[in-house]
């Protein structure tokens, strides 16, 4: 018992990383249909950027989370930053285009970020300082969680709900829910559908720059190839839990979280990725949409 | 029609000139007589401590060549020309085609990670030049063939020992496995390590994997802690070992871990910090063991780059001299075809008997006094050496004990 237990928290801390990386996609996907293949390396890049605050700093010495929480924002600032400049650059010029060239842009993206990274922070795996000492809670029943999960969790499940406050308590948040409806109506009601789309694009990168830092404080290993599985599974999560739904994307990261884990203890861990995805095909044959996906019907 | 003549006009210049380059640089290699040797290996890339140190090892032979014998053996200038393969086997396959075809060398180094020197090995044992990989421990490597040796001891022997260790030293009776099902190294040691413990009485209580790269191993961990081992073998790579061992210390696992020579590199200790303490790994050398050998090649390693080498730095030390020492052999006993070591002679009959007496000369190797220990080549091209256990105490890694074969 005590062991499924362990499990269960350790799929909820890994699965609450694949839903802040699948927030980002769900977002992009809902407003403009574009799957950004490039998210999960905004996510990597996060994670060096916070290395760097880090120096910047000091935060590794004399530790507190004020700092902690510093290069978390500085983090999240400048890869909101990358994001924009990403949209306007690459996804922008191809708006128009069929759907297939955003697609292409975006792998192409994917990839330059990636070389990019090995080119400028080099291949080879850097340490993320602690800028936060792990020390362990016990839970009780055997169970124990470290204070590094529960920020993990914590900041996930802030930002989450500071996402859907955005999203549905806002005037921002209406625009975007507008935009995602139709950008010809929403642009004839008042709304600058460029300026919506580019903001989407920094909030999402934004949450994955935060997945990328908490990541990294808990696993302080990062290198430049360091997004390209996290990514693909959270766009799998993503498409799980009903892509273009907020809830969906949160409850999909968990769903994929958690089973990876569970796998890994219980099924097989040589296979635990291939099980995992099998698992996203059977749930997709019974509901193609997703989980909290609505169907629709393609209007012609 | 303009912009098509300047374009054949481009294209004939583009030709023309790379015609030049080519003479003009195989006049300048045929001109001068040179020894040249090859070294491969991940200057860049995940695991880029391994091919950096090799190459400072080496770096380090061809400084004392040039101090002692001016540089040469017999009357040939010694080269050694580096690639990087970035840690990719295909790449390791491209860059010792280059070595090869395009610098003519003579004799190749490298590399540390079996699956790369197991995609170069059948390019030189193909084109007849002796390949001394300093520390790929996987027995697949000289089974490619009679030009492929090495300076270290195998994964069977380095599996034995770590079992007899545990076994032995450690008095355990119950050990977890968590292994890299990516890297042949990996899975080879742990397969060898379970035959060894299982023979010595021991258990093998819980068997998990995990793939290099990945970032969480705490579903493979808390499986593992169910089972409740004494200790836990990871035969893995230093770059993921680091997060396994802070993972097992959240989850609160006591029980040591154990490793092979994969651990080898500073940044081990960088990323597993205290996590690690305690644990044990099998080595090629201790640095704090006071053989006179040993201590002289450490000093003069921080005198040249202000740091202490790790064993693979000190592999590709005794590799570059091993092939320096048997290719001074064979110039003292048959001159003649020593000359054709020469670069000026790649390509031609004599080059190919040159290099089939380096590698007789090679494979004779017997009791040559290496830093990393006496090392005598057996029928299968092996290093036949002991193995020392190295513990992490205090983020520094000190001597425990050495296993004979």
């Amino acid at each position: 018992m005590s062991e499924f237990l362990q499990q269960l928290v350790n799929g909820v801390t890994w699965g609450s990383v694949y839903a802040l990386i699948a927030l980002g996609y769900t977002m992009v996907y809902g407003i403009l249909r574009l799957i950004n293949f490039a998210h999960g390396d905004v996510y990597m890049l996060g994670a060096f950027i916070g290395l760097y605050a880090s120096g910047w700093f000091h935060a590794a010495e004399n530790p507190n989370p004020l700092k902690a929480l510093l290069v978390l924002l500085t983090s999240m600032l400048l890869s909101a930053g990358i994001g924009m400049v990403i949209e306007r650059l690459a996804y922008k010029p191809v708006r128009k285009s069929p759907r297939l060239s955003a697609l292409i842009t975006a792998i192409g993206v994917s990839l330059l970020l990636e070389n990019g990274g090995l080119l400028l922070f080099g291949a080879d795996p850097k340490f993320f300082p602690q800028i936060i000492p792990a020390h362990n809670i016990s839970l009780g029943m055997g169970v124990v969680i470290s204070n590094q999960q529960v920020i993990v969790l914590a900041v996930s499940l802030a930002l989450m709900i500071g996402l859907r406050t955005l999203v549905l308590h806002t005037k921002v948040g209406k625009a975007m829910q507008a935009v995602s409806h139709n950008h010809m109506a929403a642009s004839l009601m008042g709304i600058s559908v460029d300026s919506i789309i580019t903001f989407t694009f920094m909030i999402g990168s934004a949450l994955a720059a935060a997945a990328g830092v908490l990541v990294a404080l808990q696993s302080p290993k990062i290198e430049p190839l360091m997004g390209i599985m996290p990514g693909l599974k959270a766009f799998v999560a993503a498409v799980l839990g009903g892509i273009g739904n907020i809830p969906g994307a949160v409850v999909g990261g968990l769903v994929m979280g958690v089973a990876e884990v569970m796998v890994t203890g219980y099924l097989s861990s040589t296979y635990r990725d291939a099980i995992a995805f099998v698992l996203l095909i059977v749930i997709l044959l019974v509901r193609p949409a997703g989980i909290f996906g609505k169907a629709v019907t393609e209007k012609v | 029609m303009k912009l098509r003549t300047s374009l054949v006009l481009g294209l004939l210049a583009i030709a023309a000139f790379s015609a030049g380059c080519g003479g003009a640089g195989g006049g300048s290699k045929s001109g001068k007589a040179e020894f040249v040797i090859g070294e491969y290996g991940s200057l860049t890339g995940s695991d880029a401590t391994f091919g950096q140190s090799t190459k400072m090892g080496v770096e380090l032979a061809m400084q004392e060549l040039t101090a002692n014998k001016g540089g040469k053996v017999g009357d040939l200038d010694v080269r050694a020309v580096v690639e990087d393969d970035q840690g990719k086997p295909e790449e390791a396959a491209t860059v010792v085609q280059k070595l090869i075809n395009q610098d003519q060398v003579a004799a190749v180094i490298g590399e540390v990670a079996s699956s790369r020197s197991l995609a170069a090995a059948p390019i030189c044992q193909g084109a007849g030049v002796p390949m001394v990989s300093p520390s790929s421990t996987n027995p697949k490597v000289t089974e490619v063939g009679d030009y492929i040796f090495r300076m270290c001891f195998i994964d069977p022997f380095q599996g034995t020992v770590m079992a007899k260790f545990a076994a032995t030293n450690l008095n355990l009776k119950k050990v977890a496995i968590l292994k890299d099902v990516k890297s042949d190294y990996s899975v080879g040691l742990a397969q060898y390590f379970t035959e060894a413990f299982k023979a010595a009485g021991g258990s093998i209580v819980a068997e998990a994997a995990y793939s290099a790269g990945d970032q969480d191993f705490s579903g493979q961990l808390t499986k593992i802690k169910a089972a409740n081992p004494e200790a836990i073998f990871v035969p893995g790579y230093y770059t993921e070992v680091g997060l396994i061992a802070r993972t097992a210390k959240q989850l609160g696992i006591n029980a040591p871990l154990l490793g092979g020579d994969g651990w080898e590199s500073d940044q081990l200790i960088q990323i597993g910090g205290d996590a690690l303490n305690g644990a044990y790994y099998s080595n090629h050398f201790a640095v704090d063991n006071p053989e006179p050998r040993l201590q002289d090649f450490l000093k003069k390693f921080k005198a040249k780059f202000q740091k202490d080498p790790d064993a693979i730095a000190g592999l590709a030390y005794d590799a570059a001299n091993v092939i320096f020492d048997c290719a001074q052999k064979l110039h003292d006993t048959d001159p003649t075809t020593f000359a054709g070591l020469s670069s000026a002679k790649a390509g031609t009959p004599e080059r190919k008997a040159a290099c089939a007496k380096l590698r007789d000369l090679i494979s004779q190797t017997k009791d040559y006094a290496g830093v990393t220990g006496v090392i005598t080549l057996d029928a299968k091209r092996n290093a036949s050496k002991p193995a020392v256990v190295l513990e992490i105490k205090g983020g520094k890694k000190v001597y425990n004990t050495t296993i004979n074969p």
